[in-house]
This record gives structure tokens, C-alpha cells and sequence, in this order.
């Protein structure tokens, strides 16, 4: 019987003792001689790419011997728990990862640095520009992917069906997947996890929206949302796997994938580098829709932290880890997301790899694009309420109608 | 915790060292001021812990409480509205209802399972030392390998727990992944791993039964049961009340085995105070709230332990 103490208190204490003696800190120079470390906080290379980051690290002291650059690499999952707690101890690294959902929160609070004379025509002008608020750039897109779907072509020849196209819809998805599953021998035709970023892209490929045109109230609650909640959950149990038996833990479904025991997988083109020569023989196709294409896209980006001690260094790092050609270079040959590059003949040999064949679905999904809902403080608060809505629907305690009524309710309470 | 014994406790020889000298008032004085400094000395190494971990982080949270604070931005006043939004917030009501459900199902597991153990190994039988030692094992393993072992075991479709009851011809449930289950496994995880705590309090307390009321109750012809009602539990009452004191203050603090088996889920049903201030403070950004919550807590813990303390004369028999 351990003693936890309220463990929030000293915590915020902590916090509250910390913020008070950093406001002042002094900016220097870094283009003198002077030494400097630069601390790089993230969670992009986490998982398998740790070594790839690395390359780019070593590349830039190289070319700055004056910068060293000190890496922290942390899961996802605890990502933006561990930032937000630097933050208000005042213990950010100099420069760390932020997302495109969360910058908003980060420009309001005055965490992060607006930055000045970055080349921007070296970047797609697109993502660079989903990183500016009021004029000002916040933050430097670092890479940017999309989720495919991935498909066992073994799988699929033994159930004697026709490998997914392009111009697949939700019910051909269906079809097959109910032939791969062989419940008896552990296979599954299909997974997609049941949550929020799922769900916002599976409403939009069925001609929905999540927030209604003035942002002020949502509009999931409809037919369509309807629809996609029980398009993600009736496949639990029936051609996927339930929590129950593993799904929602970490790694459950690449694991499954790369076992041979997963027909198709919706997933990120990051999970793509793991996969190599496990199973045998794989692809990927962008992903059905219903009423039409959508595909969830995510960009990731280096912001410099507000309170660092050298902004420049920290700018110079954060250039670097975004525009550089070393990094666009580490990323197309490891498959490791991809750059964000303007320069479209960068691109041109990530197609020319080897695994997976069909990598032009990587670019196809772009052209229609899902782009999650952004609500500012209280995303993940809203993130939650979806999930948990879902994993109701999912479990069959509650009709898909009910589920998404509560979660209205509750996140157009968030809005007001 | 706070020592509960009652504390007339005074340094050793302190009695006797100034009070025989027949000497002038201004000596008298300055002994005494010499004596509370020494008594200040050998207090310093835990107040100061107590006074910069827990006295001045509690007053720097109900500060924060009355404000509106993501950690990240500035603070904003808002004066008491956190604590308004909080009574009347069902997230809340639900977190104190989920912990009392947690209390009201392990306070009795784990006292009458560390009872039954403790009159068990009170008895003369083999390699009792080796047994005391094993159950009170899991009392220091940490949380968090409890808690991955439990949530193992009741792995719905491939733990021990649901294939030991298909044996009997029982469908397990889903333990964790059900709202209806997902406490009583907590609950079944926190008793297993405290009961070899409430052993050894309740053990160190059957030995100090002397033996004599044993002899004289069966010379008065009073049986096994007699005798356990009668002259075991009586006598128990001190470390029973110990156990129940401290199982209520540490079960209103439950957080780790939640945090590690379900995260407060499935869909909340499980999500207890500790676990909201967490996810209020870490996930939503809210830390003004998570502060008002702690104190919501700590005020709640303070009443019903001073309920218990009032309570105690009625029952706890100090012989």
C-alpha cells in the first residue's frame, strides 16, 4: 500500500517555481566561434527511425562545428504530455516536434518563436503555410505522410480475390475481407483502429463533416456520421479483431501484418520502412471510399522554443532538420515519411524504390485530403469523447445514433 | 501519515534532567528554550521535507485552483468558478462515485483476506516464516509490474482467470475491455497486492494477545468461533483501525493500478479522482481545475478521517 500523494500538487509547484526564473533569458549570437548545444526534443524518429534522424544530426555538426545538437526522442503516445510539463516548468528543449493540430495552443501561449528570414520557397508552399499565424511563420514543416491502405497479396490470392484498386469503395473492402478472415486459424481480412482519426476521415470519404462551416458546433451527428462509426465498428469482431483479443495496444496490428495473419491494414506510410520483406509479398493503394476518396493527411514540424537561450543556432537547426537536402535524401531512402520539399524531382526516387510497388498511392492520396478538426484547447479532450463514443458503438452497448448524440452534446459543450 | 497512537512521548530522560535543580527563574527559562531547540533539532530532517514537498505545494495549488491555467499561457483569475464548474460536473461525480465503489469492494476483501492469512500464520505450522515472507511479496513489487501481470491474467480472451473458469463450464467477462468489470478487476489487483500489508499489521496485533485470556475463555468452555468473536477481534480493534484508516486515506489517492490496467476506462468506468486530476492537469490542459480537484480530495479525505478519529472511542479498545 504505496503512499501516492496528490502527486499534481508538487508538480504545479514545480511549475509555479520554475516559470518564475526563466522569463528573462538572455539571446545570443551563435554565429561567433562560441560553443553551443542545442537541445532537440521528438517523437518523429521514435520506433525505427531513430538511426535515420542521426544521419541528419551528424550531417549538420558537420556543417556547424560550433552546434552541438542533443536529441531526446520520445513515444508518441507520451509525447505531448512530457512537452506540455517542460513547457510550464520552463524545460523545453531549444527546438522540439509540434503538429499541425496542436500549434495553434502553442502560438496563444507564447510558446513558441516566430522565425524570420527562412528561405521559404525550399518548402511546399501548402504545408509551409499551415504553420503561419498572423503573418508570421511558427513553426517549419519537417515531414508530412498520409495513411494507405496495405494489403497481403498472399492472403488475397488464397482467398481467391482480386487485389484492392484504386477505385475500391468501403463495400468491396467489405466483400473482401469477410473472404480473408479465417477466424479459426487466427487471420483477419481487415483492421482500422475504432478512434477520432479514423473517424473524421471515415465521415469525409462518406460525404460528412465533423464541424459544422463556422466551427461553433459540430455536425457529426448526422446520417453519414452514422455511418462511419458503424462502418469502423461493425468490423470489430466480425472481419477484425476486438480489444478483447489485443486490438488498441501498441504494435497489435503492424504485428499481425507482418505476422502473414492481416489481409489489409489502414495505416500511416511511416509503418511502411518496418515492414521490408515481412510478409512476403505486400502493397498498398489509397483508401477505399464510400460516397468519395479521402485520406488523412498528417505533417509534422520543428518549432523553436520562445524562451531558448540561441535562437539563432536553434533556427539554424530547425532549417536544417526541415529543408536540408540530407534530410530530404535520409527520408526518401529509408521511406521515413516524406519531405517536405518543393522540389518535386526530390521525390521523384522515393517512387523508384522497391518496396511497396504501387508507391504513387502515396501521392494519389494527396489529391483529396481529410484534414482533422481543430477545436484549440480542448482537442484532446474532443479526441477523447469521439473514442470513447466509438468503443461504446464498437462494443455494442450502444446504438451508433446514441453513441454520436452524447459525444455532440458533450463537445458542443466544449465550443460554447 | 500521522502517528495515531496517543503521543505523550517525550525525550528519554528529558523528565528528570531539569526539574530537580532548585535553581533561580531565569535558569529554569533558558533550559527549557534549550530543551524545545533540541526538540526543534531532531524534528528539522522530516519537517522540512513536509513543509517544501507538501505544506508549500498545497498552498501554491489552492492558489492555483483559483485560477484558469494550461501550464503552457498565463494564469487567469477566476476566483472559486473552478470549484462551482467541479460539484456540479458529472466527470466528477462520477470519479468520487468510481472511487467509493473501489473502497466499498476492497476495504473488506483485503481486511478479511489478510485476517484469514494472518490467523492462519499465527498458528504453529510449517515454514510460516517462509510464508509470511511470500505474502507480503507483492506489497513491495512496484505498481506497475502488478498491474501488467493482473492485466494478463485477466486478459479476456487469453488470460489464466477466463480459461481456469471455462474448466468449470463459466464464460468469463471481458474484465478490462467492460465498464462492468473493469473495477472489480481493479479491485481484485489492489486486495491480492495489499493483503500481505494488512497481514503483518494484523499479526504484529495477534501477538500481542496474551495467551492467558486464550487459556481462561476455554476453561470457561468458549469455543473456536467464541473465542474469535469474542476475544481476537476485540483485541484486534487498535490494528484494525489502523488498517482502516490508512486503506480509506490511501484508497481515495487510488491512481497507479488504474493508470497501468485501464487508464480510467472503458469509457470512464473506472476513471477515479486521482486519475481525473491526472488527465485533467496532463491531457486537457486544465490544471487550475486538476488543483481544485486535489483540494476537493483532500478536504474529503480530511472529514471522513476525522469522522473515523471521533468514531474510534465507540469501538477500539486500548487495553
Amino acid at each position: 500500500m504505496n503512499k501516492k500523494p496528490l502527486a499534481a500538487l508538487g508538480l504545479a509547484l514545480a511549475a509555479i517555481l520554475s516559470t518564475t526564473g526563466c522569463g528573462s533569458a538572455a539571446k545570443s549570437d551563435a554565429s561567433s566561434n562560441e560553443k553551443v548545444t542545442i537541445k532537440y526534443s521528438n517523437f518523429t524518429s521514435n520506433g525505427g527511425n531513430e538511426k535515420n534522424l542521426d544521419t541528419i544530426v551528424q550531417a549538420f555538426e558537420k556543417a556547424n562545428p560550433n552546434i552541438t545538437v542533443q536529441v531526446t526522442t520520445l513515444p508518441y503516445k507520451d509525447y505531448a504530455t512530457a512537452l506540455q510539463t517542460d513547457l510550464a516548468a520552463g524545460t523545453q528543449a531549444d527546438t522540439f516536434d509540434i503538429e499541425y493540430a496542436n500549434l495553434g495552443s502553442y502560438v496563444a501561449n507564447g510558446a513558441v518563436a516566430p522565425l524570420d528570414g527562412v528561405d521559404g520557397s525550399k518548402y511546399k508552399e501548402s504545408l509551409l503555410k499551415s504553420y503561419q499565424a498572423d503573418g508570421k511563420q511558427y513553426a517549419l514543416p519537417s515531414s508530412f505522410s498520409d495513411v494507405v491502405l496495405y494489403f497481403n497479396k498472399d492472403l488475397f490470392d488464397k482467398a481467391g480475390v482480386q487485389y484492392p484498386t484504386a477505385s475500391w469503395t468501403w463495400a468491396d473492402e467489405t466483400a473482401a475481407a469477410k473472404k480473408i478472415t479465417d477466424s479459426g486459424a487466427g487471420v483477419y481480412g481487415d483492421f482500422q483502429n475504432v478512434s477520432f482519426y479514423e473517424f473524421y476521415k471515415a465521415l469525409e470519404q462518406t460525404g460528412g463533416k465533423f464541424l459544422n462551416d463556422d466551427g461553433k458546433s459540430v455536425a457529426f451527428n448526422s446520417p453519414q456520421g452514422v455511418k462511419a462509426a458503424e462502418w469502423l465498428a461493425g468490423k470489430s469482431g466480425t472481419t477484425m479483431p476486438t480489444p478483447a483479443q489485443g486490438a488498441g495496444t501498441p504494435d497489435f496490428d503492424t504485428k499481425l501484418f507482418k505476422d502473414g495473419k492481416l489481409g489489409m491494414l489502414h495505416s500511416g506510410i511511416w509503418v511502411a520502412s518496418s515492414f521490408a520483406d515481412t510478409p512476403k509479398n505486400w502493397d498498398i493503394v489509397v483508401e477505399p471510399g464510400d460516397t468519395q476518396k479521402a485520406s488523412a493527411l498528417f505533417s509534422n514540424a520543428v518549432a523553436v522554443s520562445a524562451n531558448t537561450k540561441n535562437e539563432a543556432a536553434a533556427q539554424k537547426w530547425a532549417e536544417f532538420m526541415t529543408s536540408s537536402e540530407v534530410m530530404a535524401q535520409t527520408r526518401i531512402s529509408s521511406g521515413w515519411e516524406l519531405p517536405p520539399t518543393s522540389d518535386e524531382s526530390v521525390l521523384k526516387p522515393y517512387l523508384t524504390k522497391d518496396k511497396p510497388a504501387n508507391r504513387q498511392a502515396v501521392f494519389d492520396a494527396l489529391e483529396h485530403v481529410a484534414l482533422p478538426p481543430v477545436i484549440g484547447d480542448n482537442q484532446q479532450k474532443m479526441v477523447d469523447i469521439i473514442t470513447n463514443a466509438l468503443g461504446e458503438v464498437e462494443a455494442k452497448r450502444s446504438s451508433a445514433a446514441d453513441a454520436l448524440k452524447g459525444a455532440a452534446d458533450q463537445i458542443n459543450a466544449l465550443l460554447k | 501519515m500521522t502517528v495515531l497512537e496517543s503521543s505523550n512521548s517525550t525525550l528519554p530522560g528529558a523528565a528528570t534532567y531539569p526539574t530537580r535543580m532548585s535553581s533561580p527563574r531565569r535558569r529554569k527559562a533558558s533550559s527549557r528554550l534549550r530543551y524545545s531547540l533540541t526538540v526543534a533539532l531532531f524534528l528539522l530532517p522530516s519537517a522540512l521535507p513536509l513543509l517544501f514537498f507538501t505544506i508549500v505545494p498545497m498552498i501554491a495549488a489552492f492558489w492555483i485552483s483559483l485560477h484558469q491555467w494550461n501550464l503552457v499561457g498565463p494564469m487567469k483569475w477566476i476566483g472559486a468558478d473552478n470549484y462551482a464548474r467541479l460539484i456540479t460536473d458529472p466527470g466528477t461525480q462520477g470519479a468520487f462515485l468510481h472511487t467509493v465503489y473501489y473502497i466499498v469492494g476492497y476495504l473488506p476483501l483485503v481486511y478479511i483476506g489478510g485476517l484469514g492469512i494472518a490467523l492462519a500464520l499465527n498458528s504453529r505450522i510449517k515454514a510460516r516464516g517462509m510464508l509470511r515472507g511470500l505474502y507480503f511479496l507483492p506489497v513491495v513489487t512496484s505498481w506497475i509490474v502488478v498491474a501488467l501481470v493482473w492485466r494478463w491474467l485477466l486478459n479476456p480472451s487469453t488470460g489464466i482467470v477466463n480459461w481456469l473458469l471455462s474448466l468449470v463450464g463459466i464464460a468469463g467477462p471481458g474484465w478490462w475491455t467492460d465498464p462492468a468489470w473493469s473495477m472489480p478487476a481493479i479491485i481484485l489487483a489492489s486486495a491480492w497486492k495489499d493483503v500481505g500489508f494488512v497481514m503483518v499489521i494484523l499479526l504484529a496485533g495477534l501477538q500481542a494477545v496474551p495467551e492467558e485470556l486464550y487459556e481462561a475463555a476455554k476453561v470457561d468452555g468458549a469455543g473456536p468461533v467464541r473465542r474469535l468473536f469474542s476475544i481476537t477481534l476485540p483485541m484486534l480493534s487498535p490494528s484494525t483501525f489502523f488498517v482502516i484508516v490508512l486503506s480509506l486515506i490511501n484508497g481515495f489517492q487510488v491512481f497507479d493500478q488504474v493508470y497501468a490496467m485501464t487508464g480510467g476506462g472503458p469509457n470512464n468506468s473506472s476513471q477515479v479522482v486521482v486519475q481525473q486530476i491526472y488527465d485533467l492537469t496532463f491531457r486537457y490542459g486544465r490544471a487550475g481545475e486538476a488543483s481544485a480537484l486535489s483540494w476537493l480530495l483532500f478536504l474529503f479525505i480530511l472529514v471522513i478521517t476525522l469522522v473515523q478519529v471521533r468514531g474510534q472511542k465507540k469501538w477500539v479498545n486500548y487495553a
